[in-house]
């Protein structure tokens, strides 16, 4: 895996600082991403508690992109782009899938689904980052995009 | 760090030591089918000890729920015990700490499955 972007500017820059990595369709390239998501963010500034949070909601999108995207292939490719804007960082996670629509996924919280042993992942993801988007390439793959503000907490509790 | 489990007996509870990353891959294959050897060999009071587990993932919840499921299904229970900060904000937004009964202490975990089975 490619070096993380040593030291990331941000005061004052209206441009988004990047850091891209490309990740084989291997389990290995999880714990990868996730490390790299929380190395990223650190120099970003974001704190212990929001550093986990990113770490997981990174964690499992590589996940549903290895395994639900890319189905296990190990010909495809995982790309994994962070953002870094004064204010926030924008996570993409792209894979090779043919896409998958939020909304069908059915609610972890229901009753009828709290005994199940899978279908957290997504509602963990949106659990732990400010916003959460999917976006369908038309035949190029599947987008899945997570933005974290700095400070959110603080902004939630206003 | 890897997933390890070690079990150890506390009278007739069968308690496991979890240390690491329980996390999508062989070791949750391998926490999986310890706990289908244990249910199958009649041990069906089944304590899992997390105090050192260090971050749980999606699969490694998922996993917990099918270890309760398993036990409740075969007449056994599954317990959770010391559950790190982490962990049981995990279970308390997924709702799981509705389901799993939780304890911070050994000795009152050991004690419950004594009163529910009757031992």
């Amino acid at each position: 895996m490619p070096a993380c972007a040593g030291e990331i500017p941000l005061a004052m820059n209206p441009e988004p600082q990047v850091v891209e990595v490309s990740l084989q369709s291997d389990l290995k390239s999880v714990e990868a991403a996730e490390e790299l998501a929380e190395d990223v963010c650190t120099k970003a500034g974001f704190d212990d508690e929001d550093l986990h949070k990113i770490g997981m909601a990174v964690h499992e999108s590589v996940i549903n992109a290895i395994w639900h995207g890319n189905k296990n292939d190990a010909s495809k490719r995982v790309w994994l782009r962070f953002q870094i804007h004064p204010d926030r960082v924008e996570i993409h996670i792209r894979d090779q899938g043919s896409g998958f629509e939020p909304g069908r996924i059915p609610d972890p919280l229901e009753s009828e689904n709290l005994l199940k042993s899978s279908g957290r992942g997504i509602f963990l993801i949106r659990s732990f980052v400010d916003e959460f988007r999917v976006e369908n390439l038309k035949g190029l793959g599947t987008e899945v995009i997570l933005v974290k503000r700095r400070n959110s907490k603080e902004k939630k509790e206003a | 760090m890897s997933m390890k489990a070690k079990t150890r007996r506390v009278d007739s509870v069968t308690v496991v030591d979890i240390t690491g990353r329980i996390t999508l891959g062989e070791d949750l294959t391998e926490l999986r089918q310890l706990i289908r050897n244990l249910l199958a060999q009649g041990d069906k009071s089944i304590l899992l000890n997390l105090a050192d587990v260090t971050y749980i993932d999606s699969s490694g919840i998922g996993e917990l729920v099918s270890g309760f499921t398993a036990a409740s299904n075969q007449g056994g229970q599954l317990k959770l015990l010391n559950l790190t900060k982490k962990v049981r904000d995990l279970l308390q937004i997924t709702k799981l700490l509705t389901v799993f009964d939780v304890y911070e202490d050994e000795a009152r975990a050991v004690g419950s499955f004594r009163k529910a089975t009757g031992a």
